[in-house]
This record gives C-alpha cells, structure tokens and sequence, in this order.
C-alpha cells in the first residue's frame, strides 16, 4: 500500500468515527448517565420525604442485608429482603426452565415445518407482543383468579366443587411470568435448531446412538449457544419483573423489581433503592459473564 | 452364489406419497449382496439406489419386502441396532466434537469401554492417515480429510457393512481419485463389505466387484464391471456404461438384417443391434468386406479420435480410432470408408 493510500485510508476512518461522534456520544450518555446518578445515590443519606441528602453513607448498601433494629440500634440480617430475594431468584429459575421445557418443542416443531410455513409460526409466536405487557398480565389474571375463565369452566364442568386460588400466591407469578416470557425462549432456540443439520440425528443413529443419546450427545451440544440465549434473555427480565408480580402476586408476594419501586415511593429510602438496583445490575452482569464464558469454551464455531 | 451373503433385499416396495399420486421409488428390487465385497449401486439420480442404501441403513422402512443382514431380519429393526454404518454424502460430522472424539463416537455410544474406544480411535486414525489431526475440530479440515473422517467414524464400530452414500461427490477431480484408490485399500484392508452408491459409471467400473446398475426404480442388472459393459441386457445399461451405437435390426436365419440390407452375425436376441465405437474397423472403401459408409465428422479427443458416419440409409454410427498422431489412418468429412466390427463385437438386446 502506498502512502498516498494509507493518509487515504486513515482519512476515511477519522471520518466515519467523526460522522457517528454524535450517535456514540448520546449512547454512552443515555447508558451511563442514569446508572452513574443511580450510582451515586446508592452512597447518600436518606431525605425525610424521598430524595437525597448530600451526606455520604454507607447505609443504602448496608441495608440491603442488614437492618437496624430501632430500640437497640443492633444489626440483623434482613430476613424479610432475603425471602425476596430468593423468591426472586427462585421464581427466575423455576421461570427459565419451565420456558425451556415448553420452548424447545416449539422450536423445534417450528424449525422442522417446510420453509414456507416457518414464517408464519414465527409471526404467531411475536402476536403476544403486539399487546401492552400490562394488558397481557392482566389477561392471565381473568383467567386464573377464583372467579376466571379457569375455575368458571372446572367448577361448571363437576370437576372440582371450589375454585383453585392461586391467584396473589409464587404460583400465578410463576405462570404469568412463563407466559410473558416464552417467546423470548423460542426465537433464540428457533435460530439455533435451524442452523442444526439434520443430517446429524441419522448419523447419531447410525452410529448405535438411542434417541435420547442422540439428544443428549448430538442435539443439546450444538444447539448449547441458542439454549444459553434463551435462558438469558428469559432470567435476566424474570428477575427484574415488576408488573407481572404486582398484577398476579397481589402486592404481598414481592419480587426485587417491586421492592425497589418501594423503596423510591412509600418507603422514601432511594439510597437503599439505588443501591438495591445495582445490586441486582451485578447479578445480572455476573449472569452474563457465565453465558460468555459457556459459549466461548471449546471454541464452538456456532457460538 | 457359492460366497456367504451378507445383505438380501427381497421384493422391497418403497413408496413415497399415498394412494394414486404415491411415488414408487423403489418397485420390486431384489439383491443379494456377498459378504466381502464391494457392491455398487449405480444409476441416474432418482433411480432409487439412495433409497436401497437407506432402507438397508434402517432411516426409511420398506412398504414391501424384507432386508436381510447376515440372514437376520431386520426390516423392522432401528438404524442404531443395526450393524452397519453410513458414510453421508455430506459427511455429517459432529461440529461440536474434535476428529479423535468422532471417530469413537459409535464405540461410545455402543458402551464400549474407554481403552478400547482409545484404542480402536487411534488405530482408526492411523489406517486414514489423519494421526497429527486428532485434537482438531472437523471444521479445521479440508474436503478430502473430512472425508476420512467420515469414513474412519464409520469403521471404527467395525460394521458387517460400510454403506457409502456417493461419498465422493463432493471432491475435485484429482482428489477423487485418490480417494478411489483409498477406498478400495481400506475395503481390502478391513475385509468388510462395502455397499457404494454412485452415479458416476466410471467409478463403479474401476472400483466395483459387482454392479447393480438400477433405473426407475428397478434393478436393471446385475453384474461384474466387464459383463456390464461387454454384455449390457438392455438399452438403458448399454447407454448409460460407456457410450453404444445402435442399429434397428431384423432377425433373420443368417444373422440381424440391417435397415440398409447388410446382414451381420451377432450374439443374442432382440431388435436392436449394440457395438461399442472402439470395436468398429474403419477400412478404405470398396476394399474387402464391410459396410458402406461416409464420414460427416471428425472430433479429436487426444488419445484417440471419434470418427461419426453415415450408413448408406443415412443412419449414423461413431466409430473410435487412434489418433493419426499414435500411428492411425485420418480422416476427413465427405470420405466413403468400409466399417467392420470385431469379431464378436456386435450383440443384440430387447428394446
């Protein structure tokens, strides 16, 4: 290359960087800016009616564990934010696998239709998106909730003398929240199965594999990258979730998502809410970190 | 069949489809196949040879009919309990897994325990050649080497039959060759029967001991290479394998009537006359015996030169001759020449 064409090139490059300088710009603002004030707030004090006060302390990260006993100014661990904790980090997984369970026959049944049917599979899975998640959680709600859909047609049927109450109870958020969430289980594991070759269940077959060999040896393996990224994007907003347990779980049956808009409202503790998001901000990074690490081990050219 | 069969296809219907659209892909084909060698499934695509070979690997089950693997039925039997193995036109090579852990997939799944399936792995990369490749993902690899995967993956289970799904299609020219040669060393090397799928009739001839050569769906005949070429049973064998003239013939006391008069000893019965181009004679004409004849053509080929001619009725003929460079006659368009035929050269078949 001569060096008329290099400055060429280099020109060329310090352009492009120029020309998406304000693009790049509003992203990194519009990314960082609201985490860093979240950030910051996570080390202020309390104000008396929400808000902060400039005063430095460690109170909102302490309290995510630990709470203060108000007569003898002892600290305990937090039982009460450790259950809610746990349910959500229950409810996520329990969410995540129930989605797989479900998921991965779809997909497969999706990507095993002739190619001109596969299209409309898929745009019947995107239909739910169509619709407000707010609308979607309330659907499930009039029918599961005592006087559903659900209990009508089973007590009007003779199968059962009382409706099933598991609305405001883990259960309805659990299948509120696998109904919300499925398709983003079925599209990653719907582009990973079509990518499979199929070819490769006759060979598993053919070398004395039994179906479930084959599924266990042949199948899972290669489609490990799009099962990864279902369970992510799956896991990562089931723990998050705020609408859905607050429409199904009845406001008692709290997840972190509603915990932390507690603490911003009627709990007027934003340092405690701050600090509660980043926490969670890690846990999801940290989730993150495993899926980038189980897709890149073994140099899996489908990763 | 004095030798111990290894496969015995008897009366197998395949159809595809129901009722009256349904496809007959394979109609009523029997074959048995002897223990040790190596067989060939040859025919246009469509033919149905890729269907025989699947219905003895057990993806696809007969309508009719019954396969026999050493005498046993297996018509109902799945793919992973039958002691064969497939070599897929597309290799079908685990991405997932490095070449050493193909290889010894089937031994795995078989329960083998693990020295063995070490052993046998490494035994298996030796006999292809690919020992430096054991750690190396299959997609690494190039064409030729996946291919000994393909097919070291294959015999590693030692199967009674190695089925090969026109496992050379995929390779260029030279590379095709090699494996040829490969092929038929392993298939010498490990004693195991091979069951090769092709349409390609010159790698049947080089590498078969027997060829069925199959066409819509029925096994036309069955053979060793040099009966198939020298006495094909009808038109289509004597057109696919090598190329054929062929003259429309009457039956007469003396010999087949030619539409020209000419009447010419041949072997066989039918109404149709075959020679091949390289066993016509091409003379000066008027001299000696022969059938009149006029060149329209001549197309050089290298080794030899492709003289096309023209009966006196006008029927035409090609007759293959060596090059006037090695030593032979020329020839030019418009010359009257006298065509003879080898002796025994010319046979008759049924349309």
């Amino acid at each position: 290359m001569s060096p008329a064409e290099q400055s060429q090139r280099r020109k060329s490059t310090r352009n492009g960087w120029l020309l998406s300088a304000p693009a790049l710009t509003l992203l990194f603002l519009a990314a960082s800016g609201p985490l860093l004030i979240v950030l910051v707030y996570s080390f202020l004090t309390p104000g008396q009616y929400g808000n902060v006060v400039w005063e430095f302390s460690l109170d909102g990260w302490v309290g995510i564990l630990f709470t203060r006993d108000i007569f003898d100014g002892t600290t305990n661990l937090a039982d009460a934010h450790l259950t809610i904790f746990w349910r959500s980090v229950k409810l996520s997984l329990m969410t995540t696998a129930l989605t797989f369970a479900l998921g991965f026959p779809t997909a497969w049944f999706i990507a095993t239709r002739p190619p001109a049917q596969r299209a409309m599979w898929l745009f019947l899975i995107t239909i739910p998106f169509w619709t407000n998640l707010l609308i979607r959680t309330f659907a499930i709600n009039e029918v599961i909730r005592n006087e559903g859909l659900m209990n009508t047609v089973l007590i009007g049927a003779g199968l059962i003398s009382e409706p099933i109450r598991i609305i405001n109870t883990d259960t309805a958020v659990f299948i509120g929240m696998a109904y919300v969430y499925l398709p983003l289980m079925v599209l990653p594991l719907f582009a990973a199965i079509d990518r499979f070759d199929m070819k490769l269940l006759e060979a598993g077959y053919d070398l004395y594999a039994s179906r479930l060999q084959v599924l266990r040896h042949v199948i899972l393996p290669i489609v490990k990258p799009g099962i990864i990224a279902g369970s992510i994007l799956v896991f990562v907003p089931s723990l998050g979730a705020y609408v859905t347990p607050r429409v199904l779980g009845g406001g008692k049956n709290m997840m972190i998502g509603n915990f932390i808009e507690l603490q911003f409202g009627q709990g007027r503790n934003w340092p405690l809410g701050a600090a509660l998001s980043m926490a969670l901000l890690l846990i999801v990074m940290a989730a993150l970190l495993i899926y980038v690490r189980a897709s890149t081990k073994g140099n899996n050219p489908h990763g | 069949m004095t030798q111990k069969v290894a496969i015995t296809a008897q009366n197998i219907i395949k159809a595809f489809g129901q009722g009256a659209t349904a496809l007959r892909a394979l109609d009523d084909v029997s074959v048995d196949i002897a223990t040790g060698e190596f067989f060939t499934l040859l025919g246009p695509s469509g033919c149905g040879k890729t269907t025989l070979l699947r219905l003895i690997a057990g993806f696809e089950m007969p309508t009719a009919g019954k396969i026999l693997i050493d005498g046993a039925d297996v018509t109902e039997m799945p793919p992973n309990r039958r002691p064969v193995n497939t070599v897929f036109q597309s290799y079908a090579l685990f991405p997932h897994l490095t070449v050493a852990e193909n290889i010894g997939f089937g031994l795995k799944m078989q329960g083998r325990p693990q020295a063995e399936v070490k052993a046998t792995t490494a035994e298996m990369l030796a006999l292809v050649k690919l020992d430096a490749m054991a750690d190396r993902k299959t997609s690494q690899l190039s064409g030729g080497q996946q291919q000994r995967v393909a097919l070291a993956r294959a015999l590693a289970p030692r199967p009674k039959v190695l089925l090969l799904d026109e496992p050379l299609s995929a390779l260029d020219l030279k590379l095709r060759k090699e494996m040829q040669v490969e092929l038929k060393r392993l298939q010498l090397e490990t004693g195991i029967t091979f069951v090769f799928v092709t349409h390609d009739q010159e790698e049947a001839l080089t590498m078969s001991d027997r060829i069925a050569v199959m066409s819509a769906g029925k096994v036309q005949q069955v053979g060793a290479p040099r009966d198939i070429y020298t006495r094909p049973v009808n038109r289509f064998v004597a057109s696919f394998i090598g190329e054929t003239n062929f003259l429309p013939v009457t039956a007469t006391q003396q010999g087949a009537r030619l539409s020209t008069g000419d009447v010419i000893a041949a072997e066989g019965q039918g109404t149709v006359l075959i020679v091949r181009p390289e066993q016509l004679r091409l003379g000066p004409a008027g001299v000696g015996a022969g059938l009149a004849a006029t060149v329209t053509g001549v197309v050089y080929f290298g080794t030899d030169i492709h003289v096309n001619l023209a009966l006196s009725d006008g029927t035409s003929l090609t007759a293959r001759v060596p090059s006037p460079v090695d030593g032979g006659a020329d020839f030019t368009t418009g010359q009257p020449v006298a065509v003879t035929f080898q002796p025994g050269a010319a046979r008759l078949i049924r349309e």
